[in-house]
């Protein structure tokens, strides 16, 4: 008999379990360590409240009347219950606050290829402490708590959001194109983003540079000579890597193109990366001016790991075997036959 | 699998594979055996595994292949449909220039050359009908400009569904209009012209951004030369 369950949820039975519960509790013994309190909220929010937070395309899906006709929401993500927790209940109290989470989020996505509408996330945000140091910290903690529970290749792509908005306006790129340009960035569709300039009329120099600059990335050489409108997001970059101790700089890649699809970020942008999974297997980043939409205006930085896909990027790195060697082994017993 | 790029490459079989081979040969790379070998696979020493041209964004998504070369037309038959979902995460990095050809609105000529059947069908009966092998790109174009349709899809020839009166027209992709003209099809619109895409995965655009970059800089160059 099969009753179904909705596409991009699952049950999880108790062999995962066990390994999922190795993976948090030991994030949670890390983020305790840092000083970083584990805190629950309602997974229905009220609509209104959580639209002050700008989601983009992450913003919440799945919505349900209440008996009053209030319309609810399951929450996308953490960071905006959070910053409505800290302005409405920690709404006096001295900063820095330190809070982490393991919660489940909801995204109206089409599953396909395991995108999950129901996904674990665990994190941290750390609220009232501006860049560098705040944002060298939740750093510090990313990777301390990767290298804790036992992944080996991971790297931190780190960018900066403000980097590509601030390098079309002193190149003086007409508004109506900017959100396009935006876009195609977020995509990383390069072509796209080389005939939309040109149908802007950007040309020469401009256009160069704003084809090229999103495609920068490596070590932190990349810093040094970075293009006159770029400099304020560079040095910005260059002031959290000198605040990183060396083990936490190694793994960081610099990544001048990197931009999330969600709205609310404004400075520093990161993104991890296992070679044993395709996709990243978490995210974060400055939100500057979140809090103050909802009332304490705070600068703040957190980051969410998806521990399904953490969980991947592990078993992956055990194999000891990419996708591709395992497709070797697929076409030699299918040669054989 | 590592090769003289030190990255695995997606190549598609089909229309684009000559092209492709082209330009891995200009690389540098011994594409000898890729040449001979229709049946083979993988190539483990050049690092390139073959497959049929819409599967490469499937593999370069997953990070099974880092790069590969695709149609424009697959990665718009692969994009984002309906509302909240998602295209391919898969990164569009240079346009290679070649496998020209244009994605088109074509119907069956009549004994007046300005007599399109299917926009009459539209005016009598307020839809036209179409069959297309790509479904998405059809369902999104009629919808952009204004008009109601239905969308049949076939896998096979795509020609033959006018003919047989079964749809009023196909949105097809063609390179020289040779088969419409075969089979007494006209041209009505032309929808988007597509070339070879090279796409990356996101993952390994980052971890083997040296690799990636230097083969895009040669590719730049060669495409200047005027090869590809």
């Amino acid at each position: 008999m099969i009753h179904p369950i909705p596409s991009g949820t699952r049950d999880v039975l108790p062999q995962e379990t066990g390994e999922v519960r190795l993976i948090t509790d030991t994030l949670r013994r890390v983020f305790d360590e840092h000083g970083y309190g584990e805190i629950y909220t309602p997974a229905l929010e009220y609509e209104s409240v959580l639209a002050r937070a700008d989601m983009a395309e992450a913003r919440p899906a799945y919505r349900v009347f209440d008996e009053t006709g209030a319309v609810l929401v399951l929450r996308s993500d953490m960071t905006a219950p959070i910053a409505r927790v800290v302005a409405t209940r920690y709404a006096d109290s001295p900063t820095p606050l330190r809070f982490c989470y393991f919660a489940h989020t909801y995204r109206g996505v089409r599953p396909q290829r395991g995108q999950l509408r129901e996904m674990l996330q665990a994190g941290i945000e750390l609220i009232g402490a501006p860049a560098p140091e705040g944002t060298a910290e939740a750093l510090t903690v990313l990777c301390t708590s990767l290298e804790a529970v036992g992944l080996k290749d991971f790297r931190i792509g780190v960018g900066d959001a403000s980097l590509f908005p601030a390098l079309m306006e002193s190149l003086q790129v007409p508004q109506d194109y900017r959100d396009g340009l935006l876009q195609a960035l977020v995509r990383r569709n390069f072509v796209e983003l080389e005939h939309l300039l040109d149908e802007a009329g950007v040309s020469g120099e401009a256009a160069e540079l704003l084809l090229d600059v999103p495609q920068r990335r490596g070590g932190p050489e990349l810093l040094t000579d970075a293009p006159a409108p770029a400099v304020e997001a560079v040095t910005g970059m260059r002031r959290v890597y000198e605040l990183l101790d060396p083990s936490v700089a190694a793994r960081v890649i610099f990544d001048l193109g990197l931009i999330r699809n969600i709205g609310y970020y404004t400075g520093a942008v990161f993104e991890v990366y296992d070679p044993a999974i395709g996709a990243p297997i978490g995210g974060g980043g400055r939100y500057d001016e979140l809090l103050g939409r909802f009332g304490r205006s705070l600068p703040a930085v957190g980051f969410a790991l998806y521990v399904d896909s953490l969980h991947q990027a592990l078993a992956g790195e055990e194999r000891g075997t990419g996708a591709l060697s395992e497709l070797r082994t697929v076409a030699a017993a299918g040669e054989a036959r | 699998m590592s090769s003289a790029l030190g990255l695995t490459i997606a190549v598609p079989r089909g229309a684009l594979f000559g092209g492709t081979v082209e330009l891995l040969a200009s690389l540098g790379l011994d594409t000898e055996e890729l040449r001979t070998n229709d049946r083979k696979l993988l190539f483990e020493d050049i690092g390139v595994v073959t497959m049929r041209p819409s599967d490469v964004p499937t593999y370069v998504e997953a990070g099974a292949a880092d790069i590969g070369v695709t149609g424009k037309d697959v990665l718009l038959e692969q994009l984002a449909h309906a509302p909240g979902e998602r295209g391919r995460d898969v990164y569009e990095l240079i346009d290679l220039g070649f496998g020209r050809c244009t994605m088109i609105l074509a119907s069956k000529a009549g004994p007046d050359p300005e007599h399109d059947p299917a926009l009459e069908s539209l005016r009598r009966l307020g839809v036209m009908r179409v069959a297309t092998k790509y479904p998405r790109i059809a369902t999104r174009y009629l919808e952009e400009t204004g008009r109601q349709s239905e969308i049949v899809e076939v896998k096979g020839s795509v020609e033959l569904a006018p003919l047989t009166g079964m749809v009023d027209a196909i949105v097809d992709l063609t390179a020289t209009g040779t088969t419409l003209r075969e089979n007494n099809l006209v041209e009505r619109e032309k929808i988007v012209v597509c070339t070879a895409r090279l796409i990356a995965n996101p993952v390994s655009h980052k971890l083997k951004a040296a690799q990636i970059d230097s083969l895009l800089q040669q590719l730049r160059a060669l495409t200047a030369a005027g090869v590809g």
